[in-house]
């Protein structure tokens, strides 16, 4: 996947609305977005709580249908849930009768691929999130971080196009989600994985994300896109100091505004 | 920072251990006081009856003392009811009741579960099964004995029906109160109708299958022993029957008691299979 052209679109949404009920009781959750998800990109979705970010990853993902506009996937529409399209949900829905070794395999076996290299990627990606050896647990047994590094693990195991992640820390402790932050950076980098990714933290878009995208509040319009590069300078430097420089604070205080105007 | 994570993950692991003692050791303190509750309970009715029949204040044709249950269920034990040994009462009763239940689990989970997942299926068999459900098994018992035959065919086809809805009701409900994002998460893995029934749904809905066996179980047990009250010429339920007939009341008794301590036997081991099967129930 590697080979592929930097600049493929992946996603294209185009002029797409979605309708919750019937006409005199009808909710319109998502209005005239249009949107593209290039390769490589990480995309992170910020707006206050029922603004139909999760709507907008239910559509990508295949769980929702557009009620009108269309969503596309390299040019083909997007019909119904596909392996192509990682989801990671806020709560792991790991499968709790299955070990965590079979968790991560469970995509790569129904997918059929050789026994041999269903073992190699549950081991490279159990490494990749700092996981190795506790295979034979059961996922009950683990803290939610380390579900969550899971939950990870098994998404990435099918080498999805793009991985969508619904607000996939907010559960998590402040520490624990700061290392979850590093983590989802480091694999972005090395697997040059797409991600879209919705969140409510300011911070943890900033400081992840290459593109912003603020919606708005009921219906959600998508107020304004914001090109970044912090998380780029984080992972050059080593460090989060980015998030002291004024030109952070420049765009943290926008979108803070647009949000807080969106509240009133 | 890998490193930092894994003593992370250390540390977590160590903190659920911690917990994990903490919660069992309010567990076992709790269960003590409870078994001595128990204990308690069981002496004073075993004392009070003893007291009553030690004051004569029944005739020992309606209640029977303590001792004599005692020697009639020696000599039972010894000498069979009816030149019958009392396992093999036992065993009859208990083979309809496990072979009716075999086939209500293995009839009743496969369309409980269809029912849950496919309306259509649902609406054929749906109705059905609320027609015939709140109906007194014995009602349509003496149909199936015209049927079947006095035999174990029209008991095991009533305890199998009997034992059938319960079943199929909590499948229905496990299915409905599935975790959709179970069945989401594995089709966006790339699993297919067949696999998220087999892997997915099945599973998820092992608790509740479970609490239905059990259900089932209830249900058919006492179905069992009023339909061997009814029609029938073996069986532990007919014992009983047979000795209330001949006054026997010390019989009565040790029927009744066996089945009591029967029953709680085979539930104790449908709980222990639970325990052992669904390992992770209550641990989501």
């Amino acid at each position: 996947m590697n080979t592929k052209s930097k600049n493929e679109v992946l996603i294209k949404i185009k002029d797409m609305s979605v309708v919750y009920g019937k006409e005199n009781q009808s909710l319109i959750a998502l209005k005239d977005i249009n949107l593209e998800i290039k390769r490589g990109e990480f995309i992170c979705v910020l707006g206050p709580s029922g603004c139909g970010k999760s709507t907008l990853l239910k559509t990508i993902a295949g769980y929702l249908k557009p009620t009108s506009g269309e969503c596309l996937m390299q040019g083909k529409k997007i019909t119904g849930p596909d392996w192509h399209r990682g989801v990671i949900f806020q709560s792991p829905t790991l499968y709790p009768w299955m070990s965590v070794k079979d968790n991560v395999e469970f995509g790569p076996k129904m997918r059929g691929l050789p026994n041999k290299k269903i073992k190699k990627i549950r081991k490279y990606f159990l490494e990749e999130v700092n996981l190795s050896g506790i295979e034979d647990q059961y996922t009950f047994e683990l803290s939610g971080g380390m579900k969550q590094r899971v939950a990870l693990a098994r998404v990435l195991a099918n080498y999805p196009q793009v991985v969508l992640m619904d607000e996939p820390f907010g559960a998590l402790d402040a520490l624990t989600r700061d290392n979850m932050q590093n983590l989802i950076r480091n694999i972005w980098m090395e697997n040059k994985t797409t991600i879209f990714f919705i969140t409510h933290d300011v911070d943890e878009a900033l400081s992840l994300g290459t593109r912003v995208i603020v919606l708005s509040k009921q219906p959600g319009v998508i107020l304004k896109k914001f090109d970044i590069d912090f998380t780029k300078r984080i992972l050059k430097n080593n460090s989060k100091n980015v998030v002291y420089q004024d030109d952070y604070f420049k765009v943290k205080n926008e979108i803070l505004d647009i949000i807080h105007n969106q509240i009133e | 920072m890998a490193e930092k994570n894994l003593n992370n993950s250390k540390e977590e692991k160590n903190k659920i251990k911690w917990a994990d003692n903490l919660l069992n050791k309010k567990d076992t303190k709790t269960n003590k006081t409870e078994k001595t509750l128990t204990f308690l309970t069981w002496a004073s009715i075993f004392i009070i009856w003893y007291i009553i029949t030690k004051l004569k204040l029944f005739s020992p044709t309606l209640l029977p003392s303590p001792l004599r249950v005692w020697r009639s269920f020696l000599f039972i034990l010894e000498n069979g009811y009816n030149n019958v040994p009392i396992w093999i009462h036992l065993g009859t009763s208990l083979k309809r009741l496990f072979v009716a239940l075999f086939f209500a689990i293995f009839t009743a989970v496969p369309l409980g579960l269809l029912s849950g997942y496919f309306s259509k299926v649902e609406a054929v068999i749906d109705s059905v099964i609320e027609f015939y459900r709140p109906l007194p098994p014995l009602a349509y018992y003496t149909l199936l004995v015209l049927w079947f035959g006095i035999d174990d065919l029209s008991k095991q086809v009533l305890l199998f029906l009997a034992a059938f809805a319960p079943i199929y009701i909590a499948c229905v409900s496990a299915v409905r109160k599935l975790n959709k994002d179970f069945v989401l998460s594995a089709e966006s893995l790339g699993a297919n109708q067949k696999d998220i029934f087999l892997k997915i749904v099945l599973p998820a809905s092992m608790p509740e299958i479970f609490t239905g066996i059990r259900t089932a179980f209830g249900v058919a047990y006492t179905t069992l022993v009023s339909a061997e009250m009814v029609a029938a010429t073996s069986g532990i339920g007919w014992m009983v029957l047979d000795a209330s007939n001949f006054l026997k009341s010390e019989v009565i008794f040790v029927g009744i008691i066996i089945m009591g301590i029967t029953g709680v036997i085979i539930d104790a081991g449908l709980r222990y299979l639970e325990k052992k099967i669904i390992f992770w129930k209550g641990k989501v």
